[in-house]
C-alpha cells in the first residue's frame, strides 16, 4: 500500500515537474532554484497542489499507523500437514467421573417435594427446600393450575416476540409491579437467567461494577457474559466498598472524557444464598448518590420472606423503591412456581424486552405456571400475618441451633436458609464433605431431610466452605424444629467427636 | 441432490427407516433492484429518524420514552443515545407485528387480544376484544401437542394434583424427583442413545453446558448461523471460537486443517479438543445439517460434534427421531445431542444426550445441576406423554400419524409456494419455512394485512436476520388441515401480488411432477 502511494506521488511529481519545466525557463543544468520552485508552486494548476497534498497527508498517516503483521503462513508441506493431523490426538471429551463422586449420585424423591418429604424411600420432615411459605402444597395454587391447563394446554410453543406472550404473562407482569410498588416488571421462563440476562442488558464491555464477594453463581454468570470490569469487596464491607469507589473516583479525574460514558454499578443480593446475612441497604444507597453508581438487588431469599407485607430488604429497611434502579428475583422460592421476575421503573426494565437475551430468545413462561403464581401471590397479599409467622420461627430455629457441639450457625437470626459449618475443618475439603453428609445421613435416618450446600468448586470465584443448609418454612411446628435441632446435635456429637 | 448412501440396519429389519434422499437447501437470490431499492428504503428511513431525533431534541416534538428520574440526571446515562436509534425510529414503526397478546391455547386456531395505539406504537393498550380463530402459522407447534384436550392431558393434571407446580429445590440437593429420572431414561431410549439429562429451559440448556464441556485451550467451531444460545456458551466457556461459513463443508474442513496443524494461537500448542457446533435445521434459514459430510469431516480430524436439534427433534425423519434418523446414521456417532422440548413436545426445557459417561460428567458438573431449581412436574408430564404418543408406547397410532402428516404439510406448502413465485429459504423437508420480504416497509404492511385476514404469521428483521433478508417465517404444525394451508395460500397469493413480494425468477415449478397431488404422500 505504501509502495504504490509513493510511487503514484513520485509520478505525480514527475508529471508536475515536466509541466512546470515546461512553463517556466530553466537554468542551464536543471538545478532547482528556491526562487523558482516557489514561482512553480505558485503557477501550478489547483487541482495538482490539492491532489499533491492529499497523497502528502495519505502518506503521512500511513508511516504513523500501526503496522499489522500478516499471520505467518505456514510453509508446511502437504504431507507434514497430514503427518500434523495424524498424530495430534485430542483429549476426551469428559472426563471420567469416579462412580463414588459425591454428586454423582443424587437423592431421590418419590412424590411432592413438600412438607412432608419422601427421600430415599424415607419419609421426613422436609429442612432443605425453599418452600418458605408452604405454598407448594396450597390447594388453591394447585386449582388455579389445573384450571390453566385446561385453558392453555402446557407449553407456549413460541418466545414472547411471536405468539408467545399471554394473558396470563401480562396479569403476572402487572400483579408482581403492583405489589413491589414500581412501575413495571418483566418475568423470565427460569429463575438462574433472570439476573444472568438482566446484567448483560445493561452493563457491557467498558462498564465498571463492583460486586460483593458473597455473590451468587447466576450474578458472576451475569457478569462473565457482560464482558464489564468487575471488582469485588469484601462481602458486606461498605469500607472497602468507599475504597474501591474512590479509587475509581481518582482514575475518573485522570480522564473525565472516558468517565462521562462509562457506567457504573453495584450488584448485591437482599438476603444472601452464601452467607446467609442481610446487605446493608441504606448505606449502599448512601453510597449511590456519592459516587453516582446505580444500584441492582438480587432478591430470591428475600423476597415473600422479609418486610412487613413481604416485599423484601427495602421494605425491611424502610428504603424507598424508586432508589433501587432494579431488582430482580427468582419466583422459585417463596411463590413456590417456576421463572423470574426483575421490577423497577419503566425506563429501566423496559430496555430488557429487546435486549434481555433470556427473555427474546426463549420461550415464555408455561401460563400454568405463571397462574399458580398470580394465585401465590393473592395468597400472599390476603395474609400478610404469615410473614411475621415465618420470621418469628427462623429466629427460633436460629436460637435452638446455637450451641451446637462441632458445628456453627451462620446467618442472621431473620434468615429462613441458614448454614451450618464445621468449627474445626480437618484440613480437607472432601474430608469436610465427608463428615457433614454423614450427618446428613444420620438425620435422614431419622426422619430429618437436611442437604448439603451444593457448589461447583473449579467455577466458583470465592468458593464457600462446605456446609450443612438448613431451611425454616412456615408449616414446621415448633415440635418438628425442636425435633431436628436435637438430631443434628445428636449427629454432632456422635459423628465429630 | 445429494444421495445418502449411509443405509442403516437396524434390529427390525425392516424397510421404514429409509434413508431419505437430502434435498438440495435453496438460497435464491433477488434480482438486483430489490437488493437497492432494500437500501434506500433503510436510508430514507435512518435520514428520517436523524430529522425526528433533531425535532425532538429542540422540543418541537414531544418524547415519549419513559426518562430517566430527577434526582439521577448527573448521573452517567445509562442508554447511548445511538443504542436507540435503532429502537426509536425503526423498530417504534413496526413494533406492533411483534408481542402480540393471546388468549388461547397456540394451537392450529388461535385467539388473539385485539391492542390498538393512539400514539403511532409507543403505547398500546387492549380494547377488551378478542379477534377469535385466526390462523396460526407462527407458533412451533410442529406436531401439535399444544392442545388442552381432557382426555390427552388427563395424565398431567394428575401430577398437578400431586405434586403442584414448583420443586423449590435444585438437582442435586432435594430437587431429584423420581419423575425426572423417568423423564431421561424415556428420552435415551427415544433418541437412540445411552443416556440423557433433561434441564429446565432451553436456552439455558447450551449456555450452562457448553462451558462444563470445553474450557480455555480447547476450540469451538461454530457454524456462521448459530443461534444466540450456543455463541453466548461458546463465549462463556473461555475457549477460542472460529466461525466456518453457514453449512459450507469446504470451509469447516480448510479451518479443522489449518487449526490443527498450526495449534493454539500464539503459543502453538496442540488445542485440547475441537467441538464443531451446528444446528439441525437453523430457525431462520430452514435449512438442513449436512449431518453425513460433518460425521466424515468429523471422524478424519478427530473433532466432537455438538448438535443442537431445537427444531428438528420431532419434527424430521420417519419417525421423528430429528436429523441423525432422517440421513440414516446411528445417533451414537455424535457426541452431544442437544435438543428442546419446547417446540415438538408442547412443553418447556431442554435435553442432553449421549454416551453414559458425558451425561454422568454433566450431573456432578453442569452449571445447571447445582444452581437451578429442577423442572416442574407437569412439565415433565406432559414431555413423557408426548414422547410415549411419538414413540407408540401409549397404544395408539397418534405420533406416527402426526409425524408424518407434519411432513406432507411440508412438502406441500412449500412447493405451492414456490409455484406461486415466492422466495423460500431452506430445505424441502425443514417445516420452518422463511419466505423472503427483503423490504423494511414491506414488512409491516404483508404482518398487518395478514391479521386483517384472520391469519396470524410472523415477521423477522434485522438484527436476527441480515439487514437486507428481512423476511415471514411460517411454521408448520402436524395440526393444519389442508383447508388452512389452502386459506393460507390463497391469503398469500392475493396479498403477494398486491404488495408484489413475488420476487422469484422461476415463476413455473422447475419440478413438474410436483403437479401430481399423490407426490405430497412419503414414500414408505
Amino acid at each position: 500500500m505504501l509502495k504504490t502511494v509513493v510511487l503514484h506521488n513520485v509520478l505525480m511529481e514527475t508529471v508536475i515537474r515536466r509541466r512546470r519545466s515546461d512553463s517556466v525557463k530553466m537554468a542551464a543544468g536543471q538545478q532547482w532554484v528556491l526562487v523558482e520552485m516557489v514561482q512553480a508552486f505558485y503557477e501550478a494548476p489547483a487541482y495538482h497542489l490539492i491532489l499533491e497534498g492529499i497523497l502528502i497527508l495519505w502518506i503521512i498517516r500511513l508511516l504513523f499507523s500501526k503496522t499489522y503483521k500478516l499471520q505467518e503462513r505456514s510453509d508446511l508441506t502437504e504431507k507434514e500437514k497430514e503427518e500434523l493431523i495424524e498424530e495430534w490426538q485430542p483429549e476426551p471429551l469428559v472426563p471420567l467421573v469416579p462412580k463414588d463422586h459425591p454428586s454423582l449420585n443424587y437423592d431421590v424423591v418419590t412424590g411432592p417435594p413438600s412438607h412432608r418429604i419422601i427421600v430415599n424411600g424415607k419419609e421426613c420432615i422436609n429442612f432443605a427446600s425453599f418452600n418458605f411459605l408452604g405454598l407448594l402444597d396450597s390447594e388453591r395454587v394447585k386449582l388455579k393450575a389445573l384450571s390453566s391447563l385446561k385453558k392453555y394446554g402446557v407449553g407456549t410453543c413460541g418466545p414472547r416476540g411471536f405468539y408467545g406472550t399471554f394473558d396470563v404473562h401480562l396479569e403476572l407482569e402487572e400483579r408482581l409491579a403492583k405489589f413491589m410498588r414500581t412501575e413495571e416488571a418483566i418475568i423470565y421462563s427460569y429463575g438462574f437467567a433472570t439476573i444472568a440476562s438482566a446484567i448483560p442488558a445493561y452493563s457491557k464491555r467498558g462498564d465498571i461494577v463492583f460486586v460483593d464477594e458473597a455473590a451468587c453463581f447466576s450474578i458472576q454468570k451475569g457478569l462473565q457474559a457482560s464482558r464489564s470490569f468487575v471488582k469485588y469487596f469484601k462481602h458486606n464491607d461498605m469500607e472497602d466498598l468507599e475504597r474501591l469507589l474512590k479509587e475509581q473516583e481518582i482514575e475518573d479525574q485522570k480522564n473525565p472524557r472516558k468517565a462521562r460514558v462509562i457506567r457504573r454499578f453495584i450488584v448485591v443480593e437482599g438476603l444472601y444464598i452464601n452467607a446467609a446475612d442481610i446487605c446493608p441497604l441504606p448505606e449502599l444507597v448512601k453510597l449511590k448518590y456519592k459516587y453516582k453508581v446505580r444500584i441492582f438487588l438480587e432478591e430470591s431469599m428475600s423476597f415473600g420472606v422479609l418486610g412487613e407485607y413481604g416485599r423484601g430488604v427495602t421494605e425491611h429497611f424502610g428504603v424507598n423503591i424508586d432508589d433501587i434502579d432494579l431488582i430482580s428475583a427468582n419466583m422459585e422460592n417463596a411463590l413456590a412456581s417456576i421463572g423470574g421476575f426483575c421490577c423497577g421503573r419503566s425506563f429501566v426494565i423496559d430496555h430488557q424486552r429487546l435486549s434481555g437475551q433470556g427473555y427474546c430468545f426463549s420461550a415464555s413462561l408455561p401460563p400454568m405456571l405463571a397462574s399458580a403464581a398470580i394465585e401465590a401471590l393473592n395468597i400472599m397479599e390476603e395474609d400478610p400475618g404469615i410473614f411475621r409467622v415465618l420470621q418469628d420461627k427462623c429466629k427460633h430455629m436460629h436460637k435452638a441451633l446455637q450451641g451446637t457441639p462441632g458445628l456453627k450457625t451462620v446467618g442472621e437470626p431473620l434468615t429462613p436458609a441458614l448454614h451450618l459449618l464445621l468449627e474445626n475443618s480437618t484440613g480437607s475439603r472432601t474430608n469436610d464433605l465427608k463428615l457433614l453428609r454423614a450427618i446428613v445421613d444420620y438425620s435422614l435416618d431419622r426422619q430429618i431431610a437436611l442437604t448439603l450446600a451444593r457448589y461447583l468448586d473449579k467455577e466458583e470465584r470465592f468458593l464457600p466452605p462446605p456446609s450443612i443448609r438448613v431451611v425454616v418454612t412456615v408449616e414446621q411446628t415448633q415440635e418438628e424444629m425442636e425435633k431436628a435441632a436435637q438430631c443434628i446435635r445428636e449427629a454432632a456429637v456422635k459423628i465429630l467427636k | 441432490c445429494l444421495l445418502n448412501c449411509i443405509v442403516q440396519k437396524n434390529d427390525k429389519g425392516d424397510c421404514f427407516h429409509q434413508p431419505r434422499v437430502r434435498g438440495e437447501d435453496s438460497f435464491e437470490e433477488a434480482p438486483m433492484y430489490v437488493a437497492v431499492l432494500t437500501y434506500m428504503n433503510y436510508g430514507i428511513v435512518i435520514l428520517f429518524g436523524y430529522f425526528r431525533d433533531f425535532l425532538r431534541a429542540v422540543g418541537l416534538e414531544k418524547c415519549h420514552q419513559a426518562q430517566e428520574r430527577e434526582e439521577q440526571r448527573n448521573f452517567v446515562p445509562l442508554y447511548q443515545d445511538f443504542e436507540n436509534f435503532y429502537k426509536r425510529n425503526l423498530y417504534t414503526r413496526v413494533r406492533d407485528n411483534w408481542n402480540r397478546p393471546i388468549c388461547s391455547f397456540p394451537g392450529p386456531f388461535f385467539d388473539i387480544m385485539e391492542r390498538v395505539s393512539d400514539d403511532y406504537n409507543w403505547t398500546f393498550r387492549l380494547t377488551g376484544r378478542t379477534i377469535e380463530n385466526v390462523i396460526n402459522m407462527g407458533s412451533y407447534n410442529y406436531l401439535g401437542f399444544a392442545e388442552n384436550n381432557v382426555d390427552f392431558l388427563k395424565t398431567v393434571a394428575e401430577e398437578t394434583r400431586q405434586y403442584g407446580v414448583g420443586v423449590c429445590s435444585t438437582r442435586q440437593e432435594l430437587g431429584n424427583l423420581s419423575i425426572h429420572e423417568k423423564l431421561e431414561r424415556l428420552v435415551a431410549e427415544f433418541l437412540g442413545v445411552e443416556s440423557a439429562m433433561a434441564f429446565g429451559m432451553g436456552f439455558a440448556t447450551n449456555s450452562m453446558n457448553i462451558p462444563a464441556l470445553v474450557g480455555k485451550g480447547c476450540l469451538i467451531l461454530s457454524d456462521e448461523l448459530n443461534h444466540t444460545s450456543l455463541i453466548l456458551g461458546a463465549r462463556l466457556s473461555g475457549a477460542t471460537i472460529r466461525v466456518f461459513k453457514h453449512n459450507n463443508m469446504q470451509s469447516l474442513e480448510k479451518m479443522l486443517k489449518e487449526s490443527i496443524c498450526s495449534g493454539q494461537p500464539r503459543t502453538h500448542r496442540a488445542w485440547k479438543k475441537i467441538l464443531i457446533m451446528v444446528e439441525g435445521i437453523h430457525s431462520m434459514e430452514g435449512s438442513l445439517v449436512r449431518l453425513p459430510e460433518i460425521l466424515a469431516l468429523k471422524k478424519k480430524y478427530k473433532a466432537y460434534l455438538y448438535l443442537d436439534e431445537a427444531h428438528s427433534i420431532g419434527a424430521v425423519g420417519p419417525t421423528g427421531r430429528g436429523v441423525t434418523e432422517h440421513f440414516g446414521v446411528d445417533p451414537n456417532e455424535v457426541d452431544v445431542l442437544m435438543g428442546t422440548f419446547t417446540k415438538s413436545f408442547g412443553a418447556a426445557g431442554g435435553y442432553i444426550a449421549g454416551k453414559k459417561e458425558l451425561v454422568d460428567y454433566l450431573r456432578s458438573h453442569s452449571h445447571s445441576a447445582v444452581y437451578a431449581t429442577a423442572m416442574s412436574p407437569p412439565v415433565v408430564e406432559q414431555i413423557i406423554r408426548a414422547i410415549k404418543c411419538i414413540m407408540g408406547v401409549d397404544g395408539t397410532t397418534e405420533g406416527q400419524r402426526r409425524v408424518r402428516q407434519l411432513a406432507e404439510n411440508t412438502r406441500y406448502l412449500r412447493s405451492r409456494l414456490k409455484k406461486m413465485g415466492f422466495i423460500i429459504y431452506g430445505n424441502q423437508d425443514s417445516p420452518v419455512v422463511p419466505l423472503l420480504l427483503y423490504l423494511p416497509g414491506k414488512v409491516g404492511a404483508f404482518s398487518r394485512a395478514m391479521l386483517k385476514r384472520k391469519i396470524g404469521i410472523v415477521v423477522v428483521g434485522f438484527p436476527a436476520t441480515p439487514i437486507t433478508e428481512a423476511r415471514a417465517r411460517f411454521c408448520v404444525s402436524a395440526a393444519h388441515t389442508r383447508e388452512m394451508l389452502d386459506k393460507v395460500l390463497q391469503s398469500l397469493d392475493e396479498l403477494g401480488d398486491d404488495i408484489k413480494v413475488k420476487f422469484s425468477r422461476h415463476r413455473s415449478s422447475y419440478r413438474p411432477e410436483l403437479y401430481d397431488e399423490t407426490d405430497f404422500e412419503l414414500d414408505s
